[in-house]
């Protein structure tokens, strides 16, 4: 019913709008076509001008009340990430002073020249050095921004520096997967044909593979430590994902067959960042940035940023997947004397999977 | 009316016209026993062509604008239900609210039709039909044959990608860009099953019809000029029409090869763009190996790009040509406005990959596309200043359609600036898929363009239908609009600087976006408003065709260019008569302290120095 009585006040509306433009055009008519333009075009020069003042307030005010809901009040929670705010901020004043200089000689202009009944306008087809000041002024501008730009790029897309944590994010629909090297330090091979999520592969690594028998496999969060540098190896098991990590103003998609790498230097855990934002429910969660499916916008990841030591620590505690793979092989079952039992349970896995296909 | 007084001239010396255009003259005169099917439905009469892709645009428009409408519903209100939708939507709107595969296909769709068949048919295709022949002085396009069937692949795509919103398994849901692997994997969303076939095959016949459009237009441009219009003497619409139809012409073909490889992804086996993919869904690992999904963003962006100009430069003519007129004062700098049209078509060959500064491209190739990408700053810049020098020490009269010109300005310059942040690889990573782009592109190519598009409807309206349209509702349409552009995307900027991603259906369990809740509300209520008053304008359209006040000087608006020197419902062949010849540039205005001289009046023997 209230829809139907919106729909009708609208339409109503519509209607009154549209007898008051046909009356106006009458009354225009009666009036004098010449008249009645010139009453408008005062009217719409006036809004010119209005437009222009009410405009710049709306940006200020806009500014007042949503700055603070963007990052950079809280600064960036990476080394890198500092460069960014830094360009950002450079880049805003230079377009900043451009859009005000121009928008300001636009809608002044239009008020200004107005049409009046004798003015007499300026035959001024061309200036050649007028035109060669706006084609200069903004090249060079553009250079110093493209110049500092790019050394910021190389340092964000150069080698990882040694002392990097390692981790592999893998994105899949809708979720994603973090994997450390273990002991060795060293990411085992994978390949995604092995992959099989009832018998705990979920990234197909080979186990073959030495290296993958100490590597750990989680969903819960990415651990990294603080001012430790954190290198992350990006794959996706399915369509393009995206890992956006705005906190640390760092992205890159994750491509499947093609893996992808991105670092940085995280500056404050995720404890300094709770006080330092005074939000108790802080988190810095990695939104997937790439349209991925009907799932998208649920596809929340997690970083937790520690220390050392309590990174050590989170590591010591987790177990390598390859047990979970092979319950038997892991030394805390093997103490158990039923290491039949453990055999049998991983048979009932293999055969649940099976009938599963 | 001096005008007249040249036309009677022009006829006068028929001896000097060359044989073509006698030629077309009497060919002119066979067009009058049409029947409404040749003259309304398979019309080869540019004009009628130009209406029929204005309309269908709008139609579209009106589609595609209520689709956003209904997934802004959904990010303003999330915990709302409306009843409504569930009748007119059914399972797609279970309960009163948008599901997350609808909004998905609702922003898909949105974003496929508003840069495809609108901004690019309706755009470029109203209006490059209409004002080439009549600008360039032609009795019609090189091959209106061609350019009916243009209209018609149009048609049919059209036909298609609506009757992809009714299949089962929905439209297509994986954005306006198509990214395989998920486009390719039925498997991996419903909407890239019936709905992805029937979205390319749509999409592949609407490359079929820009390029017929667009080889008809180039060769009109360059052959069919009248007498006397040599290139440098042509309208700005004129050259950004041609640079167009140059860009889409060189560019959709990649599109279209980039389709029919990921068809064969689809349905063939292929490996083009899929490797190491497993299904979650189907618990299965797919045998495709070797194949690179970045691949398609290429041939995508390679045409994508362009295609963010093939929408843009028709706008910018359009306003420099309406700038130029209302201001009573010739276009600042036509040859820089030439040259940095030239400038950005080239250029925009060369900055695809500024799309792709995240997908893990080689940094030394993404610092060529920053490069590249900003130098388009430069002849954006000189148009900007350009037009502002237009206005100083004009005579400004401010029509509806110059008040869309002048929106536009500003809108570029506003949305133009947000590129400078975007094209920086640097800063871009921050800012890439977040809001942030979303305002970007909505002000610059989006709105600005729409405006450029209004602009063109105005301006042309009496010479389309021999009416005007209404002043009042076109200036509320104006105001209510251009302030509603800015209240939508604006503060959208602040969300893309807080990380917020795009093409999120909900943002509620989310930490770091869901302070935005009431700014979501604000801008959902403002595009309502902004899309119920774009009716005004519908209204004010269709009424006018048959009520509006009839148009009764041949030249209203005072303008120089040579479609004001046809009659003022010109039949098909433009002219009765001879083609006038032309004498001069299109931009004669206040010369001499002559309010304004035709493109068709010889140089008188005291004139100051001409162009």
């Amino acid at each position: 019913m209230t829809t139907f009585l919106i729909i009708a006040v609208i339409v109503l509306i519509f209607l009154v709008i549209v007898q008051i433009a046909k009356a106006s055009e009458y009354v225009s008519v009666l009036k004098g076509e010449k008249v009645a333009q010139q009453q408008s075009n005062k009217i719409n020069a006036f809004l010119m001008i209005a437009f222009l003042v009410l405009g710049l307030i709306g940006v200020y005010i806009c500014n007042e009340m949503y700055y603070k809901d963007t990052l950079f009040p809280q600064g960036s929670a990476s080394v890198q990430g500092e460069k960014v705010d830094s360009m950002f901020m450079i880049t805003t004043a230079v377009t900043g002073i451009v859009f005000l200089i121009t928008q300001i000689l636009l809608f002044v202009f239009a008020y200004k020249y107005q049409e009046k009944e004798n003015r007499k306008v300026f035959y001024f087809p061309h200036n050649t050095t007028m035109e060669y000041i706006w084609t200069g002024i903004p090249a060079i501008a553009l250079t110093v921004l493209v110049a500092i730009g790019l050394r910021n790029w190389f340092e964000f897309t150069s080698e990882a520096p040694k002392n990097a944590i390692v981790v592999e994010i893998t994105g899949k629909q809708f979720g994603w997967i973090y994997r450390y090297g273990g002991k060795d330090g060293i990411l085992g091979k994978k390949y995604y044909k092995n992959i099989d999520e009832a018998g705990s592969n979920q990234l197909g690594q080979i186990w073959d593979d030495e290296a993958n028998h100490d590597d750990v496999v989680t969903t819960q969060a990415m651990y990294i430590v603080k001012d430790r540098p954190a290198k992350l190896v990006i794959n996706s098991r399915d369509v393009i994902h995206d890992v956006g990590l705005p906190h640390f103003r760092m992205k890159m998609d994750a491509v499947p067959g093609i893996p992808t790498t991105l670092w940085f230097t995280p500056k404050y855990t995720t404890k300094e960042m709770k006080e330092r934002t005074k939000n108790p429910n802080f988190q810095y969660e990695i939104s997937c940035d790439q349209m991925c499916g009907n799932g998208h916008y649920s596809m929340k990841g997690l970083v937790e940023v520690v220390t050392q030591a309590e990174y050590d620590a989170w590591l010591a505690k987790q177990k390598p997947n390859y047990y979970a793979a092979f319950p038997d092989k892991d030394p805390s079952n093997a103490k158990q004397p039923a290491d039949t039992a453990a055999k049998s349970a991983t048979a009932q896995v293999v055969l649940a999977k099976k009938t599963k296909i | 009316m001096s005008t007249e007084a040249v036309l009677h001239a022009n006829v006068g010396t028929a001896g000097a016209q060359d044989v073509h255009h006698a030629h077309d003259a009497h060919h002119g005169d066979h067009h009058h026993h049409e029947s409404f099917i040749s003259k309304y439905v398979f019309s080869m009469d540019h004009k009628m062509i130009a209406k029929q892709f204005l309309i269908t645009g709008m139609v579209w428009a009106v589609l595609g604008g209520l689709m956003s409408v209904l997934f802004r519903l959904q990010l303003g209100y999330p915990d709302s239900t409306f009843p409504i939708l569930e009748d007119l939507l059914g399972k797609w709107a279970k309960g009163g609210r948008i599901s997350a595969e609808a909004y998905y296909a609702l922003v898909t769709t949105h974003g496929t039709v508003l840069v495809f068949f609108v901004l690019t048919a309706g755009l470029s295709g109203t209006f490059s039909n209409f004002l080439i022949p009549l600008q360039v002085g032609a009795r019609d396009m090189a091959s209106p044959f061609m350019n009916m069937l243009s209209y018609w692949f149009f048609f049919t795509a059209s036909v298609i990608m609506l009757s992809s919103i009714f299949v089962e398994t929905g439209p297509f849901s994986g954005g306006w860009t198509a990214y395989p692997p998920l486009s390719a994997l039925g498997d991996a969303s419903p909407g890239s099953k019936t709905g992805m076939d029937l979205w390319l095959v749509s999409m592949a016949l609407f490359v079929v019809s820009s390029l017929l459009g667009g080889l008809n237009y180039i060769a009109t441009v360059l052959n069919m000029r009248t007498k006397g219009m040599s290139m440098t003497r042509l309208p700005l619409t004129i050259w950004a029409f041609f640079f167009t139809a140059v860009l889409g012409v060189l560019s959709f073909p990649v599109l279209f090869s980039g389709f029919i490889l990921l068809i064969f992804d689809r349905h063939f086996g292929t490996s083009f763009y899929l490797s190491d993919i497993f299904v979650a869904s189907t618990q299965q690992a797919l045998p495709n190996e070797g194949g690179s999904a970045i691949l398609y963003q290429h041939l995508f962006w390679f045409l994508g790009h362009p295609e963010v100009y093939i929408i843009l430069l028709p706008a910018m003519g359009m306003a420099s040509e309406i700038l130029s007129t209302n201001a009573r004062k010739p276009i600042f700098g036509y040859m820089a406005m030439v040259a940095s049209l030239f400038a950005i078509a080239v250029l925009a060959f060369l900055v695809w990959a500024h799309h792709m500064f995240v997908t893990g491209l080689n940094p030394f190739l993404g610092s060529i596309f920053v490069l590249l990408t900003l130098l388009i700053a430069i002849p954006s810049a000189i148009k900007v200043f350009n037009w502002l020098t237009t206005l100083w020490r004009g005579n400004i009269r401010f029509t509806p359609g110059m008040l869309f010109a002048i929106g536009f300005v500003s809108l570029f310059i506003s949305g133009g600036l947000t590129g400078i942040f975007l094209g920086n690889s640097a800063l871009d990573i921050h800012l890439h898929d977040t809001y942030f782009v979303i305002a970007h592109f909505h002000i610059v190519m989006g709105v600005a363009s729409m405006f450029g598009m209004f602009a063109g409807v105005y301006h042309w309206y009496p010479k389309m239908y021999g009416r005007y349209m209404n002043n009042t509702l076109a200036y509320i349409h104006f105001w209510v609009t251009l302030v509603g552009a800015y209240l939508i995307f604006w503060p959208m900027h602040y969300q893309g600087l807080a990380g917020m991603p795009r093409r999120y259906y909900d943002y509620s369990v989310w930490e770091s976006f869901k302070h935005f809740t009431e700014l979501n509300r604000f801008i959902s209520t403002v595009a309502m408003v902004v899309f119920a008053v774009q009716f005004l304008f519908l209204i004010n359209f269709f009424y006018s065709i048959w009520k509006g006040r009839k148009v009764t000087t041949q030249n209203p608006w005072g303008a120089t260019t040579l479609e004001w020197t046809t009659p003022i419902n010109p039949g098909h062949g433009n002219w009765p008569g001879e083609i006038p010849e032309v004498h001069r540039w299109a931009y004669d205005y206040g010369k001499d302290g002559v309010e304004y001289i035709p493109q068709t009046q010889k140089i008188g023997e005291n004139e100051s120095a001409h162009h």
